[in-house]
């Protein structure tokens, strides 16, 4: 109910805001619907945030997937930390841009190069993350896993995942935000699709309607995957809690 | 099945570089079947000689034999549970191999029925330290270690608890090493008692208890402890 509110408060404001800045700079709540309705009646709209979904899932797997593996290396091996901590740094501190441009003019401007991307800026936070998570880890249950003999990939999925869990879904949550904002800065700089480049588009013609229906269904279907899938996602990986005494 | 001990020296280095010795000179060996119980004061280096015998510490001077493909179950200080499985699945973990008869069965004597899908935060440190019991147990171990098992429990949840792990023992023929500080426990329990000395501890006496388990009335057990006192080991 109060979530509906702020949305009509949000509408009322952007209608005023419209009608005192003018057409042309922010167009009305009703010009920019009849644009998304017009685009999704051809099926671009559908198609252009699919392929642009379709990328942040595999950038975000890819570069989760691949922070988790380094993160727990690097939080259980000190060579490993101590090799891996300058590059960590270094591209911890790269502006997504220039990771973007050059592995469009390393790699060509392809679909691996705009994944790879991706998924190369979202790695280092991800890292930290699970590399804290990692050193957290209670060392009694480690003890209790060798006393045990439990094998190593059941140690490592019983034991130590439900640890790292609440560091993962941190990781998952700040990196999907991450994800969602890059993928259409590499989509505008060299894909041919995708809700990215039918901003660019909008941007060289400047057409202000076109430019907020595809930001704004955008921003619709993040909210829904932000509600549907992470949110009961993170409330599962933390049941064990709420039913402790 | 047979562990032999010969630690020379355990030593720790504390964060000023000061280095304590914790262990002098503990030598022994245990069959199957055999229930060892160390007593000795609190601090005295108990905890970090089972962490050495159950293969958790190699740095000392000196051996520590046991067979290689023996199955070790332990009872830590603290319970040691998983928080987010639950009672049976902790369990399980632990022990694969063993059948719901043989699991039921050791639920039933722990009285642990009742709380199988409970998850332990939801258990009071009583009926966490009888899980982390059923889990030394369910693996059937060849080699048990029990790691002052009712320490800070009442009186009667201890001799209750007791009871059951003297019931459990008798079943089997594992080798038991028991670290206590609570001599009624010691006699009551124990095949031979081993009585360390305050810190570096080293054996001070072994004393065999030849009495059969079952036989160790609260009469018995006064004799015994009446028998001990003579050797001035009784004193905590």
């Amino acid at each position: 109910m109060l979530r509906l509110l702020s949305l009509v408060i949000f509408l009322a404001t952007w209608w005023i805001a419209a009608l005192l800045a003018g057409s042309t700079k922010l167009p009305a709540p009703a010009a920019v619907m009849r644009v998304v309705i017009s685009e999704a009646a051809s099926g671009a709209l559908f198609l252009n945030i699919g392929v642009t979904l379709a990328r942040v899932a595999l950038a975000f797997t890819l570069a989760i997937t691949i922070g988790i593996a380094l993160g727990y290396l690097m939080g259980r091996v000190r060579l490993a930390n101590r090799l891996g901590d300058p590059w960590l740094i270094l591209l911890l501190n790269l502006p997504a841009l220039v990771v973007i441009v050059l592995a469009y003019i390393w790699a060509g401007l392809t679909e691996v190069a705009a994944i790879a991307a991706i998924a190369i800026n979202k790695v280092p936070a991800t890292i930290v993350t699970v590399r804290e998570g990692t050193r957290a880890l209670d060392t009694s249950l480690d003890e209790m896993a060798q006393v045990f003999a439990i094998p190593r990939w059941r140690a490592f999925r019983h034991v130590v995942l439900p640890q790292l869990a609440p560091y993962i879904a941190a990781a998952a949550r700040s990196g999907l935000s991450l994800v969602w904002k890059i993928v259409l800065v590499a989509e505008l700089l060299g894909r041919p699709n995708g809700v990215g480049f039918e901003i660019g588009v909008a941007f060289q013609l400047f057409d202000t309607p076109r430019l907020l229906a595809y930001a704004l269904s955008f921003a619709a279907v993040v909210l829904v995957i932000e509600t549907v899938l992470v949110q009961p996602f993170e409330a599962r990986l933390t049941r064990w809690r709420l039913r402790a005494a | 099945m047979r562990l032999d001990v010969d630690i020379k020296s355990k030593a720790f280095e504390s964060a000023s570089g000061k280095r304590h010795q914790v262990l002098s000179d503990v030598s022994l060996s245990l069959s199957a079947g055999e229930v060892a119980v160390f007593v000795g004061p609190s601090g005295c280096g108990k905890s970090t000689l089972l962490r050495i015998l159950a293969g958790l510490d190699h740095d000392f001077e000196g051996t520590v034999s046991r067979p290689q493909q023996a199955r070790l179950g332990m009872v830590f200080q603290e319970p040691r549970l998983l928080p987010w499985r639950s009672v049976d699945d902790n369990v399980r973990l632990a022990a694969p191999l063993a059948d719901e008869v043989t699991l039921s069965n050791l639920f039933n004597i722990l009285e642990l029925t009742a709380h199988r899908s409970h998850f332990p935060g939801e258990l009071s440190l009583g009926l966490a330290r009888r899980v982390a019991l059923a889990r030394a147990f369910a693996v059937d171990p060849d080699f048990l270690i029990l790691d002052e098992p009712l320490a800070s429990l009442d009186r009667a949840l201890a001799a209750r608890l007791r009871d059951q792990i003297a019931t459990l023992v008798a079943n089997r023929s594992a080798m038991t090493l028991l670290v206590t500080h609570e001599l009624d426990d010691a006699i009551r329990l124990g095949d031979r008692l081993f009585f360390l000395s305050p810190r570096p501890a080293r054996i001070l006496h072994v004393v065999p208890i030849i009495t059969p388990r079952a036989a160790r009335n609260d009469m018995e057990v006064d004799r015994i402890r009446a028998d001990l006192a003579l050797l001035h080991l009784a004193a905590d």
